[in-house]
């Protein structure tokens, strides 16, 4: 019952993440601006690799190699939303092009590529509790 | 049942391997290879990992943490380029 079940799981666990995986890939070409790709690949992409890894945790069925699996996914889960605002953030700033039917941009007209800072659309407020000359 | 899926498995990692690989070569610019290329790195872990339960060799675990490392390493790299130098139209 146990193998089985187990071998039940596996092959779940496998076809699922291969099947996110394959998602990920054609949402990846087919959707027609970066940040719209990073949506395919970042939660597609990352979910498909965690459970093919969790397929081999179950496979094996052993506190180390499950360790370790669980290790390989906390990382994933960890770095993949990091990794996707270093790359959806630079991009937005080197002016990558949205696409055409975009309706709200709220950070259009916000960045100052020349200083390279930007604004938060708070500056003309003022913060009473506020006791330093110039904020920001 | 469980050799079976493996190679289904196997063959969905490759059709998403070549899709991938044709973001890359297409473009149209710099931040869709970088996403294309962690996608990359994603499914190579993928496929480290239905490779260790193929070959029933659990050290292949190994290979998939060290995979995601340099993946990451690479996205943030790039990120940094990106947002810090190099030229604006590339």
């Amino acid at each position: 019952m146990t193998e089985w079940l187990q071998l039940l799981l596996t092959t779940v666990l496998l076809i699922v993440g291969g099947g996110l995986m394959l998602i990920a890939a054609v949402g990846v070409v087919r959707l027609p601006d970066l940040l719209m790709r990073m949506h395919a690949t970042t939660k597609a992409g990352t979910l498909g690799a965690a459970l093919t890894v969790a397929a081999v945790a179950v496979h094996f069925a052993e506190a180390a190699v499950t360790a370790r699996a669980a290790a390989i996914i906390l990382f994933i889960v960890l770095t993949a939303p990091v990794a996707a605002h270093a790359i959806g953030r630079a991009s937005y700033f080197a002016g990558v092009t949205l696409w055409r039917g975009t309706a709200r941009d709220d950070l259009r007209g916000k960045y100052d590529a020349d200083s390279h800072t930007l604004a938060s659309g708070l500056e003309g407020e003022q913060d009473p509790d506020d006791q330093t000359p110039s904020a920001r | 049942m469980i050799e079976l899926a493996v190679d289904v498995v196997f063959a969905m990692i490759c059709v998403a391997l070549g899709l991938a690989f044709y973001r890359l070569a297409l473009g149209p610019r710099l931040p869709s290879r970088v996403v294309a290329l962690e996608l990359i790195t994603s499914l190579i872990i993928g496929a480290v990992a239905v490779y260790a339960i193929k070959s029933d060799i659990e050290e292949f675990l190994d290979v998939a943490i060290v995979t995601g490392l340099l993946g990451f390493m690479a996205t943030v790299g790039f990120a940094r380029y990106i947002e810090k130098g190099g030229p604006r139209d590339d």
